[in-house]
């Protein structure tokens, strides 16, 4: 069997209900199927999960690294997004 | 592996029992469908009410009093949208489309929060509708965070994180309204005179009124009573309201030593039933608005199914 030819996957983990998956590695698999229980072998093994997704590597489109600091520029001169911009008395609590 | 099949009822007792256990329910599972419908119905208006909610807002962005007012609006509103896209994807995950959503809101068989329908008519407006309305938002939706359907406590807490911003804009146009000239402390006051009995109602019909309260509180997708989060928004707004020195607009408002809150006087809910059966000051103004923009929008929808048309046709050209 030639590895590469297999398919590379990204597999994410849920690690409880109610929380988000989370991208935990990857592996190589003939499809969903085998890249599903692979997944389970090899990231769950201690119980670390209660639901698995498994994407085709090559489906997921990502913002380029290199370019991170123009691409994500448009909100590095906005701090007004931000609540700890505006001071509050502290006579009013919390808001 | 044999496939034993649970009846209804022990598919229902199951669903319970992971709600009573304080499980998450996801959007696999087996759920109830007046649980499905009664989501679908609440999650669908909370992203309607964000998104018209732009509307009283977005009415100030031209005219905000100096450029950087007018980069937090414009930010606040940006965020409103976000906060509706969150929560149309969240809603979608019970098996609606956003185009059915849509149609909903516009033809009137779904509500959005009856607050946007008031209009907003000074500067004023403006600081009132971050400090009260955001604010009254943000104590249903801290409570909402605890939700039992995961994607919508997930929206919840994406929201309340980038909403904390909304309310301490909006106060702070209040204190720098309220220790200015008379004249501005006084467009303070009246701000603060209309949008404080509006935002009350936000919280809903009293609990013995409510329509939807007691299954929802069962199945823990609300997570706490309109009244008691009523309560604490009254109590916290108080001693805001004192800082501000403004005048309460309750004039019943009192502290009561044995409850631990604050008493307070009754709403004019003829008004509340008013606004929400379509006869506030704006509703017919917000939903035209809201058709006028999707209409105008039609072509740049159209534009990306051309588009991808294009795409297909010319990828399947290079395969050829």
């Amino acid at each position: 069997m030639i590895l590469e030819n297999l398919e590379l996957f990204e597999v994410f983990v849920r690690s409880k209900r109610g929380l988000d998956h989370k991208h935990v590695g990857s592996l190589h698999a003939e499809d969903h199927e085998q890249a599903l229980e692979y997944a389970r072998d090899v990231y769950t093994r201690r119980s670390e999960g209660v639901s698995l997704w498994v994407v085709k590597s090559r489906d997921i489109c990502a913002s380029q690294e290199d370019d991170s600091d123009c691409f994500f520029d448009p909100s590095d001169d906005k701090p007004y997004r931000h609540a700890t911009y505006y001071p509050l008395p502290k006579e009013v609590g919390n808001m | 592996m044999a496939e034993y099949k649970l009846t209804e009822e022990e598919q229902e007792a199951a669903f319970q029992q992971r709600i009573d256990d304080e499980q998450k329910i996801e959007p696999k599972d087996w759920m109830p469908e007046a649980y499905r419908k009664n989501l679908i119905r609440q999650i669908s208006q909370h992203a309607h009410s964000e998104v018209i909610g732009e509307q009283p807002e977005g009415n100030w962005i031209t005219r905000s009093p100096s450029l950087r007012r007018k980069a937090v609006l414009l930010a606040k509103v940006q965020d409103e949208a976000g906060h509706g896209l969150y929560l149309y994807s969240a809603a979608e995950s019970l098996g609606i489309s956003r185009a059915e959503m849509i149609e909903a809101l516009q033809t009137g068989k779904a509500k959005y929060a009856s607050i946007f329908n008031y209009p907003s008519q000074t500067w004023g407006d403006v600081g009132a509708i971050g400090w009260l309305v955001d604010g009254a938002a943000i104590v249903n939706q801290v409570s909402l965070q605890r939700t039992s359907y995961g994607p919508y406590s997930r929206a919840m807490i994406k929201i309340c994180k980038e909403e904390s911003f909304h309310q301490r804009q909006g106060y702070q146009i209040m204190i720098e309204l309220a220790k200015g000239t008379p004249a501005q402390k006084q467009m303070a006051q009246d701000s603060l005179n209309r949008f404080y009995w509006p935002a009350l109602m936000m919280f809903g019909p009293h609990d013995s009124e409510s329509a939807h309260s007691a299954k929802s509180m069962k199945w823990k997708i609300k997570r706490e009573t309109n009244d008691d989060l009523r309560q604490k928004f009254i109590d916290q707004t108080v001693p805001q309201i004192e800082f501000l020195g403004l005048e309460h607009p309750d004039k019943a408002i009192k502290w009561n030593e044995e409850r631990g809150h604050y008493d307070s006087g009754e709403l004019n809910w003829d008004e509340f039933y008013k606004v929400i059966n379509g006869n506030g000051h704006c509703n017919r103004q917000r939903i035209q608005h809201h058709i006028k923009a999707h209409e105008e929008g039609a072509w740049v929808r159209d534009a990306q199914l051309a588009y991808n048309a294009k795409q297909k046709a010319k990828k399947a050209a290079d395969a050829a």
